[in-house]
């Protein structure tokens, strides 16, 4: 299935949350969705028969200065097509629903998200950090992380 | 000076298979020919000393033997990119090592912090400090051969080592405690002498 064909069956099912298809000849195209009902749309692309979307490749989030984005690589390993979904969220209230329930593989993805980029996934069932250290300050790649002058008496810059 | 250092000079004319040399130097000459270590690898450079460890090259033949636990190795090798959360967890490890040890620092992450230098929020710069470093050896990753040299360079720094403090090092308030020990003990030991007898001529 071409993106703007699934672009079409989703914006029949979902008109108000589906905001715009970015086409790109040289790399994946993605899909502006609303972040209010990304578990229904997710289940909608999984369990449609002509979708089929049984495979969560990636879940990234990203800091675009104005707001927080999470990003959903989606391939279908029986219809072998791919899309890319993509949510913004607000930096002063970051939370989303989590999609764990949708594939399993989200779980850890999204503990990532939440460690490095501070994404709160709502609903998770153990959203704790999986890469720092769990008493690490911040998360480090948001744009304006300050880096810690000591951790635990050790010296962080040069 | 090492005891394989004075075979180079060739054997004391004193008797054709006599070797003088000091209790010192026959310790360090077995010490640095067997220093067992302990690997920690944490990134690429790890997969560079499996290169130095196998066939190849053979790390074993200078002696040293890969142990799993940080009580019967002589030295550690840190190979690799040392996070603070790792960190830690090193610092243990080389506590938990008996004296003497040493430890070598492998690839510039290790010596320096490498390509994390400036931006590495999550990256101590240099195990050098938490841990005294004793070779480093350069390299992103180093070559096996860079590796044996630094093997080499540990073994001599062993072999060179004072593990007996030399008494003309010895500040004299240092010496004079020596005497007044030897002194004290003297006496005791008359005094246990005098008490034995004093027994026997009571039981006999
Ligand atoms: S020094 Fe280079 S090869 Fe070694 S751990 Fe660091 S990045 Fe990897």
């Amino acid at each position: 299935m071409k993106s703007n064909e699934i672009f079409e069956r989703l914006i029949a099912e979902f008109p108000e949350d589906i905001i715009s298809l970015n086409e790109d000849e040289n790399s994946e195209s993605f899909i502006y969705v609303n972040p209010r009902n990304i578990v229904e749309i997710m289940l909608f692309l999984r369990d449609e028969n002509d979708l089929f979307f049984d495979y969560l490749s990636c879940l990234s989030g990203v800091d675009s200065k104005e707001n927080l984005t999470v990003v959903y690589n989606l391939y279908s390993i029986q219809l072998k097509h791919r899309i890319t979904i993509k949510a913004d969220i607000p930096k002063e209230n970051p939370s989303i629903a989590t999609v764990e329930k949708v594939w399993l593989t989200a779980d850890w993805h999204e503990r990532e998200a939440w460690d490095l980029i501070g994404i709160k996934f709502e609903g998770h069932h153990n959203l704790i950090r999986i890469l720092n250290p769990y008493d690490w300050e911040g998360h480090p790649l948001q744009k304006d992380y300050k880096t810690p002058e000591y951790y635990h008496g050790m010296r962080v810059p040069v | 000076m090492g005891f394989l250092d004075r075979l180079d000079k060739g054997l004391d004319p004193v008797g054709p298979d006599i070797m003088l040399g000091t209790v010192e130097d026959l310790l360090n000459w077995g010490r640095s020919k067997s220093d067992w270590y302990m690997h920690f690898g944490i990134a690429c450079c790890a997969i560079e000393f499996m290169a130095v460890n196998a066939a190849h090259f053979d790390l074993m033949r200078f002696g040293a033997i890969p142990r799993a636990s940080p009580r019967q190795a002589d030295f550690i090798i840190i190979s690799g990119t040392v996070t603070l959360k790792m960190a830690e967890r090193i610092k243990r490890l080389y506590e938990q090592m008996a004296e003497p040890k040493y430890v070598f620092s492998m690839g510039s992450c290790a010596n320096s912090g490498g390509p994390y230098w400036e931006h590495g929020y999550h990256v101590l710069k240099g195990v050098d400090r938490i841990i005294p470093v004793d070779v480093y050896v350069p390299g992103c990753p180093p070559r096996p051969e860079a590796f044996l040299e630094g093997m080499v360079q540990l073994q001599k720094k062993i072999r060179h080592q004072e593990i007996f403090r030399k008494r003309e090092k010895m500040s004299p308030e240092d010496l004079k405690a020596i005497e007044d020990r030897k002194i004290e003990m003297e006496k005791q030991y008359q005094d246990y002498l005098a008490d034995q007898k004093l027994k026997n001529q009571e039981i006999g």
